[in-house]
């Protein structure tokens, strides 16, 4: 872990890589914000975690994700999937011009 | 067939679905009796996003009319009951505190809700909580606050904040939240009420939106130790549809509840009352509560949990990134709020989820975001994970030597709204004791173990217990129960 201190620079990279806009002071506050955790989550540099396997599921021990037969079942109807759609166009969801 | 409002609504769930299975009450009087008292108390307590009173009102005489034909189909059936609005139910307004989810009408009902409507039980409402459940004091809440009813200047907890101020106001006997780092326990413990987090697995998240999906646990919260055993038994269980619940058979909580702590072999860590700035009020309650074991025949034993300190970073790394994937998919395209004036797919994409998303769902999203960014990944969370896996294994060594570990929920009693609203992390640090628990996918649970001297507000005891171990935390919960004082009730409503 390097420094735990974010740039206002860092932060609107970060926004653009999570998809948010957000505003000058929302930035600020955030560059601010971010940093405290960040320091605070510094001490866990402090553990050796050398030979340690990360945990990569929450599974109790012998426990196996229970897999289904791969097999078709009923589902949501169009109509009911597009229900909530903010713009649709027939059976499809509508969504700004993506190439000019 | 009528009694008094305010005699119905101290109905525990066992002891109101009683009634209907021996006709002494209608499902119709509780359900009404649950309305009434919801709209006399709620401008107050502010725990319901949603009521739905046609359909519970249909669903209750629904139940009657099962009581009547003998046909019930289960202890439940007919009791009201209300939903935290992070599950999805069919046809019935469901948000997760969020504006980006203002108006949503699911097309399905969640496992769970399936499951309660199944047995029977009355779904009366939507309750309040911390905006996609990230939160300790429910002021996360796009809506509208909720407030403590033991004290209304007073927050609930949180995220689980509107159920636990709902089941404590006795607006209704039950409800489900969600715990993915302290959200049922936490605000169980401030309301005085019981609240349960299953081991991870136990419970179906099917229909219930997601924040972190290695954490997140559905669980009930009750005014006594049998009635939360008695909805976890209902909602427990294998389900197809999600693939990390558990296929191992749900325990009959009941049948070993009443069984005593005499010889429970209760662990306590060292490093959770000594420095661990635990409010005198409340280390001295949770300490009565130790007391009161011994004298039932418990054992004592000191144990170390010597990562538990490292939780709170932890969670803060792996939470949000988890947050930051999940809530990727509210992008204004096929549900949820969109930004109709956006000029281009990047546009509307930022520009719904700037407008949508309130100040901490951001400020989480930010911080996971770049926990998993590229050149950070190994740095935060990979090292994240491992550190989980040592918090882990302090419980696997800890449970060796004792059969349930007993410590306090929070380090203070219930505080003021806006306490702490200006400073995130000092929010993050009050949940020191109720993240391990969600990092080892242990179950947990919180009882109340008495009131703070002086604030006269209650004070949790929480209780962890081995993977799958539920009815063992049940047992020891329900011992404490009968030996300690019933609390009175909430004097704020």
């Amino acid at each position: 872990m390097s420094s735990s201190s974010l740039s206002l620079e860092e932060v609107r990279r970060i926004a653009a890589l999570a998809r948010l806009r957000l505003a000058p002071e929302e930035e600020e506050r955030f560059a601010g914000q971010l940093s405290a955790i960040l320091a605070h989550v510094e001490q866990l540099k402090e553990l050796d975690v050398s030979g340690v396997e990360p945990m990569t599921h929450a599974l109790a021990a012998g426990e196996v994700p229970a897999l289904r037969e791969d097999a078709v079942l009923p589902g949501l109807s169009p109509e009911e999937a597009l229900a909530a759609a903010p713009a649709r166009e027939g059976t499809a969801f509508k969504v700004p011009r993506i190439i000019e | 067939m009528t009694a008094p409002t305010q005699d119905l609504v101290r109905l525990g769930l066992r002891e109101a679905g009683d009634a209907v299975g021996a006709r002494r009450v209608s499902s119709r009087a509780l359900v009404d009796a649950a309305l009434a008292r919801i709209e006399a108390t709620d401008a107050k307590v502010g725990a319901f996003l949603a009521v739905t009173p046609e359909r519970a009102r249909a669903a209750a005489d629904a139940a009657d009319a099962r009581a009547a034909a003998g046909a019930r189909r289960s202890p439940i059936d007919g009791v009201p009951l209300a939903l935290k609005d992070i599950f999805l139910t069919k046809g019935v307004p469901t948000t997760a505190g969020s504006r980006i989810l203002e108006g949503y009408l699911p097309p399905y009902d969640a496992t769970v809700v399936e499951r309660l409507e199944a047995a029977g039980a009355v779904v009366v409402g939507k309750l309040n909580m911390d905006e996609f459940a990230m939160g300790s004091s429910n002021e996360n809440s796009a809506y509208k606050p909720c407030h403590n009813p033991w004290d209304l200047s007073r927050t609930p907890g949180g995220s689980s904040g509107g159920s636990a101020a709902a089941v404590a106001a006795r607006q209704v006997p039950g409800a489900l939240g969600t715990d993915t780092g302290g959200s049922i326990r936490e605000p169980a413990a401030f309301c005085g009420v019981v609240g349960v987090k299953p081991t991870y697995g136990r419970v179906s998240r099917y229909g219930v939106i997601a924040f972190a999906s290695s954490l997140d646990q559905v669980g009930p919260l009750a005014r006594s130790v049998g009635d939360a055993a008695v909805l976890l038994r209902t909602v427990a269980g294998h389900d197809p549809r999600d693939m990390t619940s558990s296929t191992r058979p749900v325990d009959d909580y009941l049948a070993t509840l009443e069984g005593g702590a005499k010889g429970l072999r209760v662990g306590v860590p060292r490093e959770w009352l000594e420095g661990g700035g635990v409010d005198p009020g409340v280390a001295g309650a949770v300490r009565s509560a130790l007391d009161a074991y011994e004298r039932l025949g418990a054992r004592l034993v000191e144990i170390s949990l010597p990562h538990s300190k490292y939780g709170i970073g932890a969670y803060y790394l792996i939470a949000p990134a988890e947050a930051s994937s999940n809530l990727a998919r509210y992008d204004g395209v096929r549900f949820g709020l969109r930004a109709k004036d956006a000029r281009g797919l990047k546009e509307m994409y930022s520009e719904s989820r700037e407008r949508g998303f309130g100040p901490e769902p951001k400020r989480r999203i930010m911080l996971g975001t770049y926990a998993l960014s590229a050149g950070y990944y190994d740095a935060y969370y990979l090292r994240a994970q491992k550190v989980r896996t040592l918090i882990r294994r302090d419980f696997d060594a800890a449970f060796e030597r004792c059969d349930v570990i007993a410590g306090p929920v929070t380090p203070s009693v219930a505080f003021r709204l806006g306490e702490r609203t200006d400073d995130p992390l000092k929010m993050y640090l009050a949940d020191i004791f109720t993240i391990t628990c969600n990092l080892a996918a242990l179950p947990g649970l919180s009882v109340p173990c008495g009131l703070e001297a002086g604030s006269g507000l209650p004070v949790g005891l929480q209780l962890l217990g081995r993977p799958f171990d539920e009815a063992t935390l049940f047992r020891a919960a329900r011992a404490l129960e009968r030996e300690l004082p019933a609390l009175p009730a909430p004097p704020g409503v």
